[in-house]
């Protein structure tokens, strides 16, 4: 490295005549900024794109069957405080991911929590296919599943009070008043007890406390599913054909 | 690279001496030298263009329009860098599908000269990262994560030197921190180090030891927030070595490198174009004697 500097130097002196100028001696007189749109007028180069081509093929292939039929749009956008797409899909993880965790644990999961910003894209109306799938989750989440306390459920009911937002939920049913507080909170028709644990799905980003859900911390037991929210979504798709999803009273304001 | 440089920088030396002195150069020639660096940051595996249907991006982007501005830009200009800000990874079934491995690729087909780390590379572990380093014919560079008790220990460079028409160029990275960000099953036992205080000992020797000419910071940092969380600006204001900031996971869209003064008072460039290759990023650098500069003490005007 020094000797190849040496080199260096020496030839930049030649150059400028003995002028004695290291290329420490150069500095910045002028600054040029502009930033290149890259659109349809730019013709790609044909190597690069020959070289894309079989990767795109298989993956064409492999995302562009039709799986199920979606009949309206569904938007995370729709709806106050429950939405039809948020519903799905903690509807989709309920139904997927339960006889999973009842298998491994023997106990029911009580409810999903997801986030709202973690729907990705809407779901168009007409054909679905798997990239519907990877546009809603592009993510590579799994299902997790925590124990928690009643008071960790609390918090939870908390958490939800000042996010004022429409986070997906299944299993569960709240009530909030016109200022979010939360007026009734029931699983399977009873009300959240401090005394009895609680079986939550979610993602595993969320768990380890992303969106500031730190009311996942410290849960009694962590189950894994090794299921990931788009292949249990792409797999839900396929088993349903047509898609029924609407905003319904599982999470309201009055 | 650096070996091309010198054996070829060696050849025109002998051939300058045997000309029999250097008489043929009494007369002073123009100095000045043009480095023009392009770069991207938060590309997330758009390999493609948007489509028509896709609203505001439609019918932008895509890597290999990308390769054709860039292979223009190189032939107007030899001295040219290609550099990213990291987050080259997840966003598209691509990422999903193969892993990163297409992205490293084509970065590596294109000629990327260096790239940062953004908290998205690491979506399918540290081990993931790891696994498709093989296919970047480029250098990771990042100062402030210490990977010694992980699989990517050794793998990446604290700096990286190029040199260009004489020119030393200067390049190192920061990166984010992950705690909260990144699943830290997913890092592991990636240590992250206080950016102000490593950007500020890297670009201290970029240009006081290693002679650097330009010092530029890869950062996937962002670029500004409301909060106290050190950002690209932050990061131009407490130190004092760096030239220009290229800026990442913010998704900010600069028309064009905005200046801030560092803590010895002089310009700091900042850049960032937005995210998924819609943009490439270009600034031209124009070098001189020091003595040429106009010595009006404005700095150095951004056009």
């Amino acid at each position: 490295m020094y000797k190849i500097r040496i080199i260096i130097f020496f030839l930049f002196t030649a150059i400028i005549a003995c002028k004695g100028l290291g290329s420490a001696d150069v500095e910045v007189v002028k600054v040029r900024g502009e930033r290149i749109q890259v659109n349809d007028s730019i013709i790609g180069e044909e190597s690069i794109m020959e070289f894309i081509e079989p990767f795109k093929q298989h993956l064409n292939k492999t995302l562009d069957s039709t799986i199920a039929y979606n009949p309206v749009l569904l938007s995370k956008n729709d709806g106050d405080l429950n939405t039809a797409l948020g519903n799905l899909m903690a509807d989709a993880v309920m139904e997927q991911v339960n006889p999973i965790i009842k298998k491994r644990t023997g106990r029911d999961i009580d409810m999903v929590l997801l986030n709202k910003g973690g729907i990705r894209a809407e779901l168009p109306a007409g054909d679905v296919s798997a990239r519907s799938g990877y546009n809603l989750m592009p993510f590579e989440n799994e299902i997790v599943v925590a124990e928690l306390s009643g008071k960790q459920m609390k918090k939870m009911l908390s958490y939800l009070e000042k996010a004022k937002s429409a986070h997906p939920v299944s299993g569960i049913k709240i009530k909030a008043d016109k200022d979010y507080k939360i007026t009734q909170a029931t699983i399977n028709n009873k009300e959240i007890n401090e005394s009895e644990t609680y079986y939550v799905a979610t993602s595993d980003y969320l768990f380890y406390g992303g969106d500031n859900m730190m009311f996942f911390k410290d849960p009694s037991n962590l189950y894994p599913s090794d299921y990931k929210l788009r292949n249990l979504l792409i797999d839900y798709f396929k088993k349903v054909d047509t898609i029924k999803a609407s905003i319904d009273n599982r999470y309201i304001r009055e | 690279m650096k070996r091309k440089d010198f054996i070829h920088n060696t050849a025109a030396a002998t051939a300058f001496l045997s000309l029999g002195g250097l008489s043929a150069f009494a007369t002073k020639p123009a100095l000045e030298k043009h480095i023009t660096i392009l770069h991207t940051n938060d590309v997330h595996s758009h390999i493609e263009p948007f489509g028509p249907e896709e609203g505001r991006n439609a019918n932008l982007g895509g890597v290999a329009r990308r390769a054709t501005i860039i292979e223009k830009i190189r032939r107007e200009n030899p001295n040219t860098l290609l550099l990213d800000a990291g987050d080259i990874f997840q966003g598209t079934p691509y990422f999903n599908f193969y892993g990163g491995e297409l992205e490293f690729k084509l970065m590596s087909k294109l000629k990327y000269d260096a790239a940062t780390i953004g908290n998205h590379d690491f979506d399918n572990g540290i081990d993931g990262l790891y696994a498709q380093l093989p296919h970047a014919n480029f250098d990771f560079v990042i100062s402030n994560y210490d990977f010694r008790n992980t699989i990517m220990d050794g793998q990446t460079r604290e700096y990286k030197i190029m040199i260009k028409d004489g020119v030393r160029i200067g390049i190192f990275g920061i990166g984010i921190q992950l705690q909260g960000l990144v699943n830290d099953r997913l890092f592991k036992e990636t240590k992250y180090l206080d950016p102000v205080e490593m950007a500020t000992e890297t670009s201290h020797k970029l240009k006081n030891e290693e002679n650097c000419d330009i010092v530029i910071c890869l950062s996937h940092l962002g670029y500004q927030y409301r909060g106290d969380e050190i950002s690209d600006v932050k990061l131009a204001q407490k130190t004092e070595n760096i030239d220009l900031i290229i800026g990442g996971h913010t998704h900010t869209f600069l028309d064009k490198p905005q200046t801030y003064k560092n803590k010895a008072g002089k310009d700091v460039l900042i850049n960032q174009v937005g995210c998924y290759g819609l943009y490439l990023g270009r600034i031209d650098f124009y070098l001189d004697e020091k003595r040429n500069l106009k010595a009006d003490g404005a700095g150095i005007a951004v056009s």
